[in-house]
């Protein structure tokens, strides 16, 4: 299992687009990957569960992925927290 | 006369059509058998397919002239309409509490809705709107019998709605459309991001009172001010007519442009910067090719309330507009109160002449407890984008040396308590005050940049108060004492090798743009409308033409020849 957390760096927080964009990208991967935000933890393949979580600015969220190909999975995750949030 | 929020600008002029809502409804059915379980969730899941399958229709016919935004609604769509969270609780209502597909969708949608609307970030609720959409979606695909059908609308319709869903607006025949205006929706609901990416003129919140609008009256839509004017007097449609052929071709302008880069055709790159207010204006100039702020003025957080800003507020402030610039630089003005601009918490002398008393960076300096709070901030919000710092009315080096001082200490104490912070963060000074413009050979050597302020190095240099009307005549930038001075400013800028941007009303004024670039100013920050017609003239015209324009000017002796002349070499 890897936990890893990012800061949210996009004014806009967690827009309905970057959401969109992650929900895709982690339906390439056969491991489950959830988001935790402070106490509460969700599926990534439900956009209307990430966005439910009202994620702002600034804040700090963690992504936990548990399965084969997790170590694949968490490199594409990097990438998009670094390049695709930024560039919104 | 009826108010709303204007959501995109732009002025319609046509005939009201109503738009009424169909209600779903529930049925109340409870199911009996597992064969109706069974076949309950079989008619969702179909419904999903067919609605995933339309709205994939859409994706594949989607016209990319009108912006992207539209094409990344659809596919946020798509991810709702398979959401497995949604799906799951319609298949746990229907197997569970044994209601029926129809029932149960609505109860989940409504939830979720609920749910967006509680939150309390204006854009997440406005996501709202989505879930309703797809919920409608999957309703109308649920009871196949109601078909969607695209109704025909007569030229120049204004559409009237007590709300639009996003693929209302997405799928809206803007050859018919002129407007659309809405009891309910905010700034950021998605009608209100398709209609300015589509550019169709749009009000919403109008509350209630848009009721009062009847099918086929003739109305005008203000989407920049939200005035809805039902039946108008023929003078004034003929007012407003004038006020949309302008428009009209601004956006052509805006359109054609926008992601054009303003280089010359001689190939000198020319910055283009807006000035702003706000973290929304930030955005606002985004929209209309600005490459950053060359002025954002911080007197709006010390305005309008009791008590200043402590640093944290100051901070979130900067930080967001930093974020939302996108890497672009933004010039932070420090504080610029006084004179006209007075704070209710903030004891000001009563003077005989306030524009040549105490203000701005006087005052700072006078008052380092107040100024360091706001250079921390400043630093501290430098580490979430490219900010660069500029004190204002500055008249002589002494005061550049104590306000860099100041913030010498500010960076001092971040340190200490381990901030991030941008060390080598830029600083500059504006330059509107005649001696700093005539000492802009010594102040270069200080500073990392100038930027021209012309509105009171006009009214300074000229000796002439502009709030006057009797004397607003002699209130004339191109005086060419106040040309001598701009274009001494820009040579030492360079020769000391600075930036040297412009901020005043001067950057906007399409008639000065050949003689600023002949002069060989490279950064003009204006208000964000004005970029695209400032743009226009550049990316036709060359650098030499411009010099030359720029020497001729220079032999004028006249303000009246000068701008003259400028209007004819301009066309």
């Amino acid at each position: 299992m890897i936990t890893k957390d990012y800061i949210i760096t996009a004014a806009e927080g967690m827009h309905a687009r970057p959401a969109t964009n992650l929900v895709k990208l982690t339906k390439n991967y056969s491991s489950q990957i959830s988001l935790k935000k402070g106490d509460r933890t969700v599926k990534l393949s439900s956009l209307l569960n990430i966005l439910s979580l009202g994620i702002k600015g600034g804040e700090t969220i963690s992504i936990i992925i548990d399965g084969e190909d997790e170590t694949s999975a968490i490199i594409a995750i990097d990438a998009f927290f670094e390049e695709e949030l930024k560039h919104l | 006369m009826m108010n709303g929020i204007g959501v995109s600008p732009g002025i319609a002029i046509g005939k009201a059509h109503l738009l009424k809502k169909q209600e779903a409804a529930l049925t109340g059915v409870i199911l009996l058998t597992d064969a109706d379980i069974i076949s309950e969730t079989n008619k969702f899941n179909n419904a999903v397919s067919l609605s995933v399958t339309e709205v994939e229709t859409m994706i594949s016919n989607y016209d990319q002239s009108q912006g992207k935004e539209g094409l990344e609604i659809l596919e946020t769509h798509i991810e709702l309409l398979t959401d497995p969270q949604i799906s799951e609780d319609v298949i746990e209502k229907i197997s569970k509490e044994k209601k029926n597909a129809n029932d149960a969708l609505i109860e989940v949608i409504a939830d979720a809705v609920q749910l967006f609307k509680n939150m309390d970030d204006e854009y997440l609720s406005a996501r709202a709107a989505d879930v309703q959409d797809i919920g409608n979606r999957l309703l109308r695909n649920l009871n196949a019998s109601n078909q969607t059908y695209t109704p025909l609308y007569e030229t120049d319709t204004i559409i009237i709605a007590e709300d639009l869903t996003p693929s209302d607006t997405i799928s809206m025949d803007i050859t018919h459309i002129v407007g659309f205006a809405t009891q309910v929706g905010g700034r950021t609901s998605h009608a209100a991001i398709i209609a300015r990416s589509r550019g169709i003129p749009a009000v919403v919140g109008c509350s209630i009172t848009l009721r009062d609008i009847k099918d086929g009256d003739l109305l005008i839509l203000d989407g920049q001010s939200g005035d809805i004017i039902i039946n108008p007097a023929q003078e004034i449609i003929e007012q407003y007519r004038v006020k949309r052929e302008n428009w009209l071709k601004q956006t052509y302008l805006l359109r054609s442009l926008k992601d054009t880069p303003a280089t010359t055709t001689d190939g000198v790159n020319i910055n283009l910067l807006a000035n702003i207010g706000d973290a929304n204006d930030m955005e606002q100039a985004i929209g209309f090719g600005a490459e950053g702020s060359g002025l954002l003025r911080t007197e709006l957080l010390f305005m309008g309330r009791d008590a200043l800003p402590g640093e944290d507020e100051q901070f979130e402030f900067y930080k967001i507009v930093a974020l939302k610039a996108k890497g672009q630089p933004v010039i932070v003005r420090t504080l610029d109160i006084g004179g006209d601009k007075q704070l209710p918490y903030f004891n000001f002398p009563a003077e005989q002449n306030p524009f040549l008393g105490y203000r701005a960076i006087r005052i700072c300096l006078d008052r380092p407890d107040i100024f360091i709070v706001q250079l921390k901030a400043i630093l501290r919000a430098s580490a979430f984008g490219q900010l660069k710092i500029m004190f204002p009315m500055i008249s002589n080096i002494q005061e550049v040396r104590a306000a860099k001082t100041i913030l010498q200490q500010a960076k001092d104490e971040l340190t200490r308590t381990d901030i991030t912070f941008d060390k080598n963060i830029p600083v500059g000074i504006m330059i509107e005050i005649p001696s700093a413009a005539i000492t802009a050979d010594l102040l270069a050597k200080e500073v990392d940049f100038f930027s021209i302020g012309t509105n009171d190095l006009c009214q300074y240099t000229l000796a002439v108060d502009r709030m006057n009307e009797q004397i607003k005549n002699l209130y004339d930038p191109y005086n060419p004492g106040v040309l001598r001075l701009i274009a001494y400013v820009i040579e030492q800028g360079h020769k000391n090798n600075i930036e040297v941007g412009m901020c005043g009303e001067l950057a906007s004024d399409p008639k000065a743009t050949l003689l600023l670039l002949g002069m060989g100013l490279t950064e003009f920050s204006m208000s964000a409308t004005a970029i695209p017609e400032i743009k226009n003239i550049i990316i036709n015209s060359s650098l030499t033409a411009a010099k030359q324009i720029y020497r001729r000017v220079m032999e004028m002796d006249s303000s009246a020849l000068i701008t003259a002349y400028l209007q004819e070499a301009t066309l």
